[in-house]
């Protein structure tokens, strides 16, 4: 995605979907977006074909909305793809016409259009009506659920936005995998962890936020009677286990968990930094949280064995903090 | 004993933690504070978040202790939510710290 700046007026910013944006292949486009003056949106795309992650299209539609709908301008756009954008919500959510009519399939088993979630009931009902859109077998369904209700809770929760969470998510069969997006245009994790612990940084607060048993809602060990702190750590976890992609953008940085191959048995950490990841500290700023997962159907792990693990993870980094601040006794 | 049934409350997929806060708040402490014990009853939740089962079980672990435990069963779990509790339980009593 890039954004020009208009030097005639210096308030709009155009915004450009490129031929491809996975999770893989996202930090181009993160590098070129630039947040400042969103007061007018223009949006175009690649002429030729337009592919994209579900968390691609839950920034547009998360900074879309912090756009007046008058101020949001669409070139034609001429991908043969094009109607991916419209199918999975982007200008119904945006308030914007699409020039080309289409014919809107039924989206059960394929995907899940860009969805506005801004409470907790909203969530509930969301969750309930989201896994027959996608046909999972339980097993699968239950990994989805579970990582759409954490990552939407958070945002209700902490994030303090007005728009609530952007999210989709989308079924490709080749891959057999579901890719999920969600995006705010809240405080972001750096303003939400210093509440409670300290950190320089948008990249260290990312990493303390993805930290078994830290919340910004507390410094205290087990975190308050609401909060535990885990959330994120269990996505990642996830995430781990089955060997696929976890990108967490916020501020000005990008916390990436890489895909492993087949051969590298996954192991689970405490410290974010000893997975195998990328990271980015300057990055265009974005006012508030960006998070990306795919989920490998084929790969996902049993919850229950998946549990079993992050569960002896949760502990040991509990026991590990605990123990750091025990006073030693002092020897003369 | 008294036993609180939380599938009418959450369905098959206990993630509403505002709902577990509820029953925490109004049944469980109060009903522990009269000196009665409790039942939870899972049977058919299918599968819980660790959120949810932190704000129903923990604040109740915290303020008790570790009798909590003696006090406070899980009926009818399926096998992923009876991990979940679990582990919430180790971490709360691992973590126990002065305020």
């Amino acid at each position: 995605m890039t954004i020009y700046r208009d030097s005639r007026y210096n308030i709009d910013m155009k915004l450009y979907i490129p031929n491809s944006a996975f999770l893989g292949n996202i930090d181009p486009f993160l590098k070129n977006f630039d947040p400042s003056s969103p007061d007018v949106l223009e949006i175009s795309a690649n002429n030729k074909w337009i592919s994209v992650h579900p968390m691609v299209l839950s920034m547009i539609a998360a900074l879309g909305l912090t756009v007046d709908p008058r101020n949001i301008h669409c070139q034609k756009l001429e991908a043969k793809s094009r109607h991916y954008l419209a199918r999975m919500g982007l200008f119904k959510t945006l308030q914007i016409p699409f020039e080309t009519s289409f014919v809107s399939h039924e989206s059960a088993g394929r995907f899940i259009p860009i969805t506005q979630i801004r409470n907790s009931d909203e969530l509930s009902g969301f969750i309930t009506d989201m896994i027959p859109l996608l046909h999972l077998e339980s097993e699968p369904a239950r990994t989805i659920g579970y990582i759409v209700s954490e990552l939407a809770r958070n945002v209700i929760e902490h994030a303090e936005a007005g728009n609530g969470a952007l999210l989709c998510a989308q079924y490709y069969k080749k891959s057999n995998a579901i890719r999920i997006g969600i995006a705010d245009t809240g405080v972001g994790i750096k303003q939400t962890i210093t509440r409670s612990h300290p950190a320089r940084t948008d990249l260290e607060a990312i990493r303390l936020a993805l930290w078994p048993g830290i919340t910004g809602a507390t410094s205290r060990e087990g975190g308050t009677e609401q909060n535990a702190g885990a959330g994120l750590f269990f996505i990642k976890s996830i995430a781990s286990i089955n060997r696929d992609f976890f990108v967490i953008y916020s501020g000005g940085a990008l916390y990436k968990l890489l895909k492993k191959t087949a051969a590298v048995k996954p192991r689970l950490h405490a410290d974010p930094y000893e997975d195998r990841h990328s990271q980015e500290e300057n990055l265009p700023l974005w006012r508030g949280t960006v998070v990306g997962a795919d989920i490998t159907l084929d790969q996902t792990a049993e919850f229950s064995a998946l549990l079993d693990a992050i569960a002896g993870t949760y502990r040991a980094a509990v026991r590990e903090r605990v123990k750091a601040r025990y006073k030693k006794p002092r020897f003369i | 004993m008294k036993t609180i049934i939380i599938f009418p409350r959450t369905g098959a997929f206990a993630e509403n933690k505002d709902i577990a806060k509820d029953i925490r708040v109004n049944e469980i402490i109060p009903a522990l504070n009269n000196g009665e014990d409790i039942a939870l009853d899972f049977e058919k939740v299918d599968a819980a978040t660790q959120s949810f089962i932190h704000a129903l079980i923990s604040d109740v672990i915290r303020k008790f202790g570790s009798a909590a435990l003696d006090r406070v069963v899980f009926k009818s779990c399926a096998e992923t939510v009876k991990k979940i509790i679990s582990m919430v339980a180790d971490y709360m009593q691992e973590g126990q710290t002065p305020e």
